[in-house]
């Protein structure tokens, strides 16, 4: 069943930067100009990814992680979307300032996307295996048979049984975990440098999430690509990913590697996070839940963003903005950071 | 799908015999006789009423007449009129024409409403929405006759860039294209709205953002994945009003002297001529059923959600 799928992709024009980095975003800014006002979505994230690394972006809803991805790849709808300021590099070229039309040969061969709802990111009309066969045909030129050869090629690798007959069937003809693997069928069609899984089992049960996660595991590790998780689920990503970045508000509030994230939190809210989830040897107790919601994003509230939810919060927290900054081989973005850290 | 045309079909029976039984309860309630204007100036004899009378199975109760005409009717005799002509012979001939100005006036929703709405649609919010969006409300908000009678004036008459009248049933295709575009003038309005909203809708689809993190041309993104999406509603529309078209114009036909069968039913009910009337309206029911019937098969196709199994 496992095929080894590399044949098909011409020696890409990109390569790692000199510092062996695949994908650095600096600084990177973006809002959105809506009636209600200015909603600053992303405030200032940095991070980079290497060749076969497992980032994992983390965060509740309306954190940014998404705005994130869609900025990495170009899909965000400018306008309403405006991003001020930052780079986006990829292999040392900033995605930003390319040309459009060079963007546009990126996505698909160099970074590409899995998005959560597989059943409305497939379009419902056209069958399966020409949707995945259109990155051959639009990126390689490739004619429409070779391309139908290559989508069944690529449902096997992801495991989809008796693809050679599903091949042309309807997206809305699948159960949700075989039309993830379909959306992953299709974003490593053409062998992606990066890959961006937003949210990728949020929708599937935890049976199938769990084997998702396995196959995109074992993709990774195949190609060395670089992954970016993006998820809300802590649970997920302790097994596959080797660093994480905790969003909040937009901002990146945490950085470490996974295992220091889950043994040693240097945040009150990847703290906070850790402690919301379900475990087995506490049946009976009450879950502990961060309380309050998080800021309106046209209204931020000054000091620390997170301060109005945080247990620990001081004067300081509601006056200035504490930086991200090291401690212990991680990074965090608070003021009592080595408190948390040894509390 | 068999199993489904099948059903379809024995489903339309009720609905055609319904149709009729209307139509013809309300030609035989309608007051004035048909004798009157037949003999001239003078009043008919009375012989010659009662032989007209019996010919036509006018003195039967309503439920009789109505049985002995749909007995002729399944047998494929629609009947004479009271000129004595067989209404078959009559449709036959101004279905020729009807038919020709149904699918002119189609073919102009389908190119004109449709590349109106895509164009809007892609630039929503810019000049060219602006302009199909108020100009097809323009057209919506006025009657087709004043829409028929102005461009018959000003391109007929005064460019004389067209002919200004239909002269024949065998009129040449050319004299039809003003008409066909007059008949069809609302329509590509509401096909042009309809293909500009359901357009935008989908712009904002989650396959389409997919579309274009597939690295597709913007062209592809929008004309083969969200175009298809967009049009299934539109094509349900169009094969409506072509099923619509098909039952004639009074207003157009009048205006453009097309003798279509639209007039014909005019004709018929201002002569009482029952016969006449019921045979055409029931001949046009059953071909507005056949056009949904395929409009729903197309839909089928279209959108390989709905099954027809």
């Amino acid at each position: 069943m496992t095929t080894t799928t590399k044949s098909v992709a011409p020696a890409s024009a990109y390569k790692p930067d000199s510092e062996g980095r695949l994908l650095e975003v600096d600084d990177l800014y973006v809002e959105f100009h809506t009636a209600e006002g200015i909603a600053k979505a992303i405030n200032g994230v940095s991070f980079d990814l290497r060749q076969g690394e497992t980032l994992a972006i983390l965060g509740e809803s309306g954190s940014g992680k998404s705005v994130t991805a869609q900025a990495i790849m170009g899909i965000l709808d400018m306008p309403p979307a405006v991003i001020p300021s930052g780079a986006i590099r990829y292999c040392g070229e900033d995605l930003l300032t390319m040309p459009e039309e060079q963007r546009r040969k990126a996505r698909g061969p160099e970074i590409s996307i899995i998005f959560q709802d597989a059943l409305s990111s497939l379009n419902p009309t056209f069958p399966v295996g020409w949707q995945i066969g259109e990155m051959f045909r639009q990126h390689r030129g490739m004619n429409r048979s070779d391309a139908y050869a290559q989508a069944v090629r690529l449902m096997e690798r992801v495991a989809i049984p008796a693809a050679k007959e599903r091949v042309k069937s309807y997206p809305h003809q699948f159960s949700g975990g075989m039309r993830q693997r379909i959306m992953i069928a299709m974003a490593i069609a053409l062998d992606p440098a990066v890959l961006i899984a937003d949210e990728p089992t949020t929708a599937l049960d935890v049976t199938v999430q769990a084997q998702i996660m396995a196959l995109l595991a074992e993709l990774q590790d195949e190609r060395q690509m670089g992954l970016i998780l993006i998820t809300h689920d802590l649970g997920v990503v302790a097994d596959v990913a080797d660093r994480a970045a905790v969003m909040y508000a937009g901002r990146i509030v945490a950085k470490a590697d996974i295992e220091d994230l889950y043994a040693r939190p240097a945040h009150p809210y990847t703290r906070g996070l850790l402690e919301s989830i379900p475990r087995l040897d506490q049946k009976g107790q009450t879950l502990a839940a961060i309380g309050g919601l998080p800021p309106n994003l046209t209204r931020i509230p000054p000091g620390c963003t997170f301060n109005p939810r945080c247990r620990m919060s001081q004067d300081i927290c509601r006056e200035q903005e504490p930086d991200l900054l090291p401690i212990a081989g991680q990074m965090s973005r608070c003021h009592f950071a080595e408190e948390v850290l040894n509390g | 799908m068999g199993k489904y045309i099948v059903r379809r079909i024995l489903q339309m029976i009720p609905v055609v015999l319904g149709a009729t039984f209307i139509i013809f309860a309300m030609v035989f309630a309608l007051p004035g006789d048909p004798t009157a204007g037949k003999c001239g100036d003078r009043p008919c004899s009375p012989e010659y009423v009662a032989a007209f009378r019996e010919e036509h199975n006018l003195n039967d109760p309503l439920p009789v007449q109505y049985g002995k005409y749909l007995g002729k009717f399944v047998q494929g005799d629609l009947g004479t009129n009271y000129y004595g002509i067989p209404v078959k012979e009559d449709l036959a001939k101004r279905y020729t024409i009807t038919g020709r100005l149904a699918l002119m006036a189609i073919v102009f929703e389908i190119v004109i409403g449709i590349l109106a709405g895509v164009l809007a649609g892609v630039r929503k919010g810019r000049f060219i929405d602006n302009l199909v969006t108020v100009s097809t409300l323009f057209v919506i908000s006025i009657p087709v006759f004043v829409i028929g009678v102005l461009l018959q004036y000003q391109f007929g008459i005064k460019w004389g860039l067209v002919p200004a009248t239909v002269p024949s049933l065998e009129a040449p295709t050319s004299s039809l294209i003003l008409p066909a575009f007059v008949l069809g003038s609302i329509s590509i309005a509401y096909v042009a709205r309809l293909t500009r909203t359901n357009l935008v809708e989908n712009l904002r689809a989650d396959y389409v953002r997919t579309a274009v993190a597939k690295g597709l041309t913007k062209r592809r993104a929008v004309g083969v994945h969200t175009l298809r999406n967009s049009l299934i509603p539109v094509v349900t529309y169009i094969g409506a009003d072509f099923g619509g078209l098909l039952g004639g114009a009074i207003v157009t036909e009048r205006i453009f002297n097309i003798q279509g069968v639209g007039g014909y039913i005019w004709k018929g009910i201002n002569s009482r001529d029952g016969v006449a009337v019921v045979s055409t309206v029931t001949v046009l029911v059953i071909v507005y059923l056949l056009v949904n019937l395929l409009v729903d098969l197309l839909y089928g196709v279209l959108d390989p959600r709905i099954s027809h199994e």
